[in-house]
């Protein structure tokens, strides 16, 4: 079952890239799925309902940000907020009570901008919520797109690099026991399946998105049964796009080339663990997870959150966050609706800010407060 | 199931062999007991000429011109080290890579070994002769520091961290299988005697380098089993070394942090299970330049091998363009684990000082000596 369906997902967005192939030239980045009929948000008196989750340390305040730059930009949208919480907060029951409210309005609205949720480390606490979200709702694509922004000076220069992780399964699956007291076995699952699916979306991505080159990343000198069937499986699918360049990497060169050549890469397709390691890597050469956006793509439900996944405990609640992840992750889904307009004009105006840098949040060597960063944002989008 | 259980068996019987020790250091909750009783300490002897003999795998490829340089060093620098030339040309015995027992002897003699770039045999059935080695000997712990090179520029300056790689099992356990066509499982192994014992390597390895803090990466939010059992192993070695910091930290975290700014981790031992210390121990000599510049040591319970990790590079294999830096850092690694402190380091500052001058560099650091020439300029300076 979940192999058909996935099967038919990944055609329906493989005819959508080629669809979309001869607007290719005057098209600004967009995505895959753009005019797909993989999703139908319901849109309701000229506006989407869009569910939104602020997350745990930093969202309130970074969801704020969006809300009120949407706000001031006019966008169609209606926010359907659910404050889904990671952080046990002592009343049994009542996490769990709002993650299943989450994931019923995830649904419904097939929709989604969600900030990071925290995960408790000790056994007795709940499993991640956002590994749990991912899999209930089948978001088995994540991207986290890495790229220099203009203005804003790292130890790199030239970053461009774009990372496509599976969701789903691999080192993530949660299964895990305890043969003998003191022995510990945790499963690493890999399928044809859901390898072929997120293969043909990341050559599809690299197609839509006029990307030329899509490297495999895997560990399968070691674990040649799982990994080797993930590199053979992208190989095969790599036959069905001849106009995209392929090759594979060892994990452990990759993160080595990572640090030290980064543009050598273009797009990198990955199981789910290397690819929280290199989402981390990637983050941290353009300049940390507050500027890193990303998505979360599924069958039948897109969910925008930043590329780099830090809850951001420390910070919370100090007005020191970066909101520029998670705005930008929400123009992402302006231009996956097809709101160009608004997207543009919200992602140039923060841009423009930060190229500018008179007003940085402190991430970026500023001293800008999250409240000052955006009303610098909409001070922008007056004029642009 | 079954043949999961049956493919799993030979691993724990492995670990229930090697469990008294560990229950017995369990049991003496003493701080000398261990001090004394280092994990993995030295125990070779001199030879009749007062050397300590050392087995020396030069290696395939550019591996004979890299230990010759290595070995003219040591020669100068009057290091009490005498050289056993072993081979480690693998045969398949029973279907399983096996090394001549000759080497093995040798290996287990002088407890200690120099190794320079092996290339894997391609061909079905054989395992990468790495991975033989350190299932022959029992190499837990993968020591690998990685140290800015003065005169060799790259985007982070004063780089210096210290990484110990759990070796032996974690994702590396080779336990997989197919399911169903399609579906692959494959089994993390961690077991407490395991941890516990590359857990306190590392932390006595932090008191032998006059590190205060001990830090271990792990990913126990997704895993909370396999590395929830590392990190509450680690707590527990932890109160046996009360001199010593010790916190944990999640490996997103780790490689955010790392290379947005890895000075904060030059007062650590970072210590992990074996997949992110691969990963994390590559990155970090990315930071530094690659592993042309990095040492390796894989420490085990009798005998420790000291290694590059680079690869053996034919292309430019006799033509005298080959960078020993590598081979020549472990080396050094190698005498202080062989308490020959003084002569490790005379050689590294010769070697480093060679490198930040800059006249003698070999090609892949933008210079135009030979390995000969390299060679001769450290000896020059020792």
């Amino acid at each position: 079952m979940l192999s058909r369906n996935s099967a038919r997902a990944a055609q329906r967005l493989a005819q959508a890239a080629t669809r979309q192939q001869p607007h290719l030239q005057n098209a600004t980045r967009s995505f895959a799925t753009v005019n797909s009929d993989t999703f139908k948000p319901t849109k309701f008196g000229g506006k989407y309902t869009v569910t939104l989750i602020p997350g745990d340390g930093i969202g309130a305040e970074v969801a704020e940000s969006v809300k009120t730059i949407f706000k001031a930009d006019s966008v169609p949208i209606d926010w359907e907020q659910v404050d889904v919480s990671g952080v046990d907060s002592g009343a049994p029951g009542s996490a769990e009570e709002m993650f299943r409210e989450s994931v019923a309005s995830l649904k419904r609205n097939k929709l989604g901008v969600k900030g990071i949720l925290h995960t408790p480390i000790d056994r007795s606490g709940h499993q991640s919520f956002n590994v749990a979200m991912r899999q209930e709702l089948d978001i088995y694509a994540s991207i986290s797109l890495i790229k220099n922004i203009p203005g804003y000076e790292t130890r790199h220069k030239n970053v461009d690099l774009c990372i496509i992780r599976e969701n789903t399964e691999g080192e993530y699956s949660g299964l895990e026991h305890q043969s003998v007291p003191g022995v510990v076995e945790s499963l690493k699952i890999i399928t044809r399946a859901k390898s072929e699916r997120i293969a043909k979306f990341a050559f599809s991505f690299a197609l839509a998105n006029n990307r030329k080159k899509v490297t495999c990343i895997h560990k399968a000198n070691i674990m040649k049964l799982a990994d080797g069937l993930f590199r053979n499986t992208v190989q095969k699918i790599a036959a069905e796009y001849p106009t995209i360049e392929v090759n594979d990497m060892i994990v452990d060169n990759a993160s080595m080339q990572c640090v030290s050549k980064p543009q050598q890469f273009d797009v990198l397709v990955m199981p789910n663990l290397y690819g929280g390691i290199l989402s981390n890597i990637g983050a941290a050469l353009v300049g940390g997870p507050g500027i890193v956006p990303g998505c979360n793509m599924g069958r039948d439900v897109a969910v925008f959150e930043p590329g780099c996944r830090h809850v951001g405990l420390d910070i919370k609640g100090k007005d020191q966050a970066n909101p520029t992840a998670l705005i930008l992750s929400a123009t992402m889904m302006l231009r996956h609706l097809g709101l160009d307009d608004h997207a543009t004009r919200i992602a140039k105006a923060v841009y423009a800010v930060i190229a500018e840098g008179k007003s940085r949040t402190r991430d970026m060597g500023g001293e800008s407060s999250t409240h000052e960063f955006t009303r610098a944002i909409l001070d922008k989008m007056e004029t642009v | 199931m079954l043949s999961l259980r049956a493919v799993a068996a030979p691993v724990r019987r492995q670990c229930f062999t090697t469990a008294p020790r560990a229950v017995a250091t369990l049991s003496f909750q003493n701080q000398r007991y261990y001090s004394q009783n280092k994990v993995a300490g030295f125990t070779g002897t001199k030879d009749a000429s007062g050397r300590f003999p050392v087995s020396i795998i030069e290696g395939d490829g550019i591996g004979p011109e890299i230990s010759q340089a290595v070995k003219d060093i040591f020669e100068a620098a009057k290091a009490p080290v005498s050289w056993e030339p072993v081979d480690v040309t693998p045969t398949l015995v029973d279907g399983k890579t096996t090394i001549p027992s000759a080497t093995i002897d040798s290996i287990q003699k002088n407890k200690v070994a120099l190794k320079g770039p092996l290339a894997t045999p391609v061909g079905k059935g054989h395992v990468s002769l790495n991975l033989t080695l350190r299932r022959t000997f029992n190499l837990f712990a993968n020591l690998r520091p990685c140290k800015s090179i003065a005169g060799y520029k790259t985007p982070y300056d004063n780089v210096d961290t210290v990484l110990i790689r759990e070796n032996t099992e974690g994702e590396y356990s080779g336990i997989e299988h197919v399911v169903v066509d399609g579906v692959v499982q494959s089994i993390k192994l961690i077991t407490r005697e395991a941890s516990e014992r590359v857990l306190r390597f590392a932390f006595q390895h932090a008191q032998e380098i006059n590190r205060k803090k001990v830090r271990v990466v792990h990913k126990a939010t997704i895993m909370k089993m396999s590395d929830g059992l590392f990190l509450k192993t680690a707590r527990e070695v932890a109160k046996d070394f009360p001199d010593i910091e010790f916190d944990a930290e999640l490996l997103d975290n780790t490689c955010l942090k790392m290379v947005t700014d890895p000075l904060p981790y030059n007062d650590k031992v970072l210590v992990m299970p074996n997949l992110y210390g691969d990963i994390l121990s590559d990155m970090c000599a990315g930071l530094i330049g690659g592993l042309g510049l990095t040492p390796s040591g894989n420490i085990g319970d009798e005998c420790s091998i000291f290694e590059a990790v680079h690869g053996s590079a034919p292309d430019i294999a006799g033509k005298g363009l080959a960078n020993p830096t590598a081979l020549l850092l472990s080396s050094m690694m190698m005498l202080r684990h062989m308490g020959l402190t003084e002569y490790a380091d005379r050689i590294e500052k010769a070697t480093f000082d060679t490198l930040a001058e800059g006249k003698s560099l070999t090609g892949d650091l933008g210079g135009k000596a030979k390995t000969h020439e390299y060679a001769a300029a450290i000896i020059s300076k020792l």
